[in-house]
Parts: structure tokens; sequence; C-alpha cells
């Protein structure tokens, strides 16, 4: 969590205005959960699948990584909760899909009570 | 001949024009006397794209064009058919061959002003050749449908989805589905092996009837067309036949010694030929770790990166191949070689190199921040070196030109 604020600087839309945001400013998680996030995958760049590096140290990519989300591909960065980052290729942060949580269950693709 | 055979033949010859268009293309056509090397790699090419044709149709009895059997199929080949493994690594070294290949005859045409005056025309087939090749070294790429091939098909075709307006419904035209499937396979193997071939042989003859209307350039630039004899042909010119036959023999036996290395023994190019995660079967939840193109694209892959703008990207990497096209219009020095060109000419195409040369490397490599600034400023030479072409070979004091060859 001290994270998410400590790359703000770093990332280009820190507050995903850019792109639909389902649960906006329930969470900073940007999920319907304060612990878990849920994001989709897929770089916004070209597709490809970001790969999770949570530790929190230098990468050649970026000698102050703080944890987050890199795309093989093209070199994106994406922070924890898959907030890009500023001057990489792709776009916009990774997109959250419509989820709920029931318990331990979590349903991904629809909102609660739409089923 | 007997007379026979020889009556035959004049039969036939009355007919379809074989003996004459054996002479004005071959044995009679006149080409320069004195050329270097440089001058070899276009015969190269044609020999390169016949190992392709052949060892292709081979390929094609034992491939599967599905998302089930694609991979599979390649194993088959490789293990089962007998010398099915010859057949696929002459045609994965023939393609790394081709771009070679092809990468020093475009070398020389720039070093030789190839694209002058009258020869634009050749020059810009020859590029629309270069361009097709792309395109159809990345469709063959994406057939054995490997991790490399998937993740190359996936990054490929979402760059139709970066246009604006009409690019995501575009992008899933081309895939023919919503993800990479056995729809993409089927099309990319219809248009790898029928349409993008047909155009390539149609483009190569295009660009040789071309070449053999202006006629052939040379080293030191001069119009060979200036001096004729009396029969109309240029005097600093010898016949086709046998002079250039036996030259072109010479080059495609070493060139077939260096082929054969490869293919035998290090078919994979160390990872830059073959990729080594393609031995790995398609996983679309899962990218490799290290991402690169074969070495063929990598300095446009470099450019790709570089930007930070998805749409920006394409359209750097659009342009990068775009401005070759008008290469011949951006030159306006009086000497066409780079012999008798100016200081500055000669200063800009070594630099253009060695940066065409690191943003290879560049895209074959991972990122890191200093490797982002570095493709950033060989992009940037790379477009400096054409767009500053009209001013640098305007005003700078070039060598006469002489007459005689």
């Amino acid at each position: 969590m001290e994270s998410l604020s400590k790359v703000e600087s770093k990332l280009d839309d820190p507050s995903s205005l850019k792109i639909e945001e389902p649960y906006r400013d329930v969470n900073p998680t940007r999920s319907t959960s304060n612990e878990y996030t849920v994001i989709a995958g897929v770089c916004t760049h070209l597709g490809c699948a970001p790969k999770y590096y949570p530790e929190m140290e230098s990468q050649p990519w970026d000698e102050s990584w703080v944890g987050g989300f890199f795309c093989p591909c093209h070199g994106s960065m994406f922070d924890i909760v898959g907030r890009v980052f500023k001057g990489v290729p792709a776009p916009t942060n990774l997109k959250v899909p419509p989820h709920y949580f029931d318990g331990s269950i979590l349903t991904i693709g629809e909102e609660r009570g739409t089923a | 001949m007997t007379q026979k055979s020889l009556g035959f033949f004049n039969w036939i010859n009355a007919r379809l024009p074989i003996l004459n268009t054996y002479e004005r293309h071959l044995s009679k056509h006149p080409v320069p006397k004195k050329v270097n090397f440089w001058y070899m790699f276009g015969a190269l090419a044609s020999v390169v794209l016949i190992i392709q044709i052949v060892s292709g149709i081979w390929l094609m009895f034992g491939y599967e064009n599905t998302e089930e059997g694609a991979f599979a199929s390649i194993e088959y080949i490789m293990r089962d058919i007998e010398y099915g493994w010859v057949i696929r690594y002459m045609h994965t070294t023939g393609a790394s061959m081709f771009f070679a290949v092809v990468y020093l005859h475009m070398f020389r045409g720039l070093l030789y002003g190839s694209y002058h005056k009258p020869r634009e025309l050749v020059w810009v087939f020859g590029m629309t050749i270069y361009l097709v090749m792309m395109a159809e070294g990345f469709l063959g790429y994406v057939l054995p449908y490997g991790q490399m091939s998937y993740w190359g098909a996936q990054v490929i075709i979402s760059l139709f989805g970066a246009i604006p307006y009409i690019g995501e419904s575009l992008e899933i035209w081309v895939r023919g589905d919503y993800y990479i499937s056995g729809a993409t396979i089927s099309r990319f193997f219809a248009l790898h092996v029928v349409a993008l071939p047909l155009i390539l042989i149609a483009l190569v003859f295009m660009h040789l009837v071309a070449l053999h209307e202006v006629g052939a350039g040379n080293p030191e630039g001069v119009d060979i067309e200036k001096h004729l004899d009396e029969d109309g042909v240029p005097l600093d010119s010898v016949p086709f036949f046998p002079y250039k036959v036996l030259n072109a023999l010479v080059a495609i036996g070493i060139f077939g010694i260096v082929f054969s290395i490869i293919m035998f023994f290090f078919p994979e190019g160390g990872g830059y030929m073959l990729e080594l995660a393609n031995f790995e079967e398609a996983n679309p939840l899962s990218t490799p770790e290290h991402i690169a193109p074969v070495w063929y694209y990598s300095p446009y892959y470099a450019m790709l990166r570089a930007v930070p703008d998805k749409l920006g990207g394409l359209i750097v990497m659009g342009a990068a191949i775009a401005i070759l096209f008008v290469v011949p219009w951006l030159d306006r020095s009086k000497a066409a070689s780079i012999r008798y060109k100016g200081r500055l000419s000669k200063i800009a195409m070594t630099i253009f190199v060695i940066s065409w040369l690191m943003l290879a490397w560049l895209g074959t490599v991972p990122v890191t921040a200093l490797r982002t600034t570095l493709s950033i400023i060989g992009t940037i030479i790379y477009f400096a070196f054409f767009l500053l072409m009209p001013i640098y070979t305007s005003i700078e004091k070039t060598k006469p030109v002489p007459e005689r060859l």
C-alpha cells in the first residue's frame, strides 16, 4: 500500500482517468477488495502478458523498482495495481474486469447480482 | 544440333521468342565491364528465392495448418520424415540468408547510388520486394506455432489495433478471430505459401525487366550508355554470358559453402535465426521472459520499443520503411557513387551504418533505461540520414565523375 503512493510520480495516469474504471475511488487496489487487485494480464500496448515482479529491488529496466508488472515485449512498466508508467509504449493502465468477491470466491466477468 | 532438332527449334522460335529473349536478357545483355563483389548479391537473392520456393513446397508436404496440428507437424517433419530436418533448416536458413543478401544488396544501392536516374523504378520495385519479404518472413514465422510464433503474431497483429477508428475491427479481420487461433494459422498459411510468393515473383520479374531496360549500374557511377560502339552496345560493357555468368558461379559457390555451414552446423544461429523459445509450443497465457524478433527485423523492433506511444511507435516503424522508397528523390548529388561524393555524404553514411547496426543489436537484447536512450538516438540518426540527405548531398562538393569506366 505504501508503495502505491511512492510510485505515483512515475505514473502516467494514477487515477485511471483515461480509461473506464469500474471501481474508481473504491479501494487503492482498484478492485472491490482492499486486499486483492483484479486486473487483466494483457498489456495495453500490443497484447503481451506482462510479467509479475513483486520484489522491491533494482531491476535492469528500473533501478528504483518497487514491485509491479513488466512487459517483456516492449518494456512497458506497470505498478503493483497495474497502473502504467510514464514514458513507456503502453498507452493506458491495465484493465480492471467486472468482478465480485463472495467470501473466498472471486467471480470475474460479472458484477454482483447480475448473474 | 542435328538438322532435325534445329528445324524443331526454329518451329518453336517462330512462335515463341526464345532465342530473342535469351540473347536480349542473357547471352548478349551488356553489363558494365568493371564491377565488384557488391554486385553479386542480386544474383544470390534470386538463388535464395529458388531455394525458398523449392524447400517450401517440400515442407508443405508434411505441414499441417491447424491449431492442434501445426506444432506437432513441424516435429514430425524434423524427426520422422526422411531428411525433413534438412528441408526445414534449408528453409529457415534460407529466410535469414535471403534477408542477409537483400540487406547487402540494398546497401550496395545506397553506397553506389544505384537508384540514381534512370534507375529509380528499379529501386522502388526492389523496396517493394523487401516490404513483401518482411511480411512473408513474419507469416512464415507464425506457422510452426511455437511460443515466439504466437507472441510475435500477437504483437504484430495488435499493431493494426493502433490505427485510429478502424483499428480494432481491422485487427479482428486480420486475425480471423478474437484471439490468435487456428483461423489465424490457416489464413497465414494461405498468404505465406500462395499469395505473397506470387506477388514476390511478379515483383522480382518487374525488378529485372526494369533493370534490363536501363542497364546495371557500376561502382564508379559512370553512365556507360554515353559511349556506344557502331552496334549501339556500350563500349564499357561485356556480354552477360560468359563474363557475368562465370563471376556469378564463383559467388554462388562461395555462398553455397556459407549457406551449408550454417544449415548443417548452426541452423539456430545462436537463437537469432530460430529463437529458442520457439521450440516450445504456443502458450496463450505466458509470454516468454525475453521477447525479441529474429535478427532481420530487430532494427525496426528497437525503434518500436523506443517510442513511448502506441500509435507513434507504429508510425515511426512504418515511416522507417516508407522513407526508403523515396531515396532516389532525396539524393540530390551529381555523383551517384560514394567514391565521388563529398565528405558530408561519407560521414553521413558511416554514422548511418554504425547506428543501424547498433539498432539491430538493441532490438535483440532486453530493455534497460540506457538502451532505450540509445534506441532513441539510433532512431533519430536513422531518420536524419534520409531527411537531411537533400541538404548534405546538394551543398557538398563532389569530385568529377570520369567519362569512361
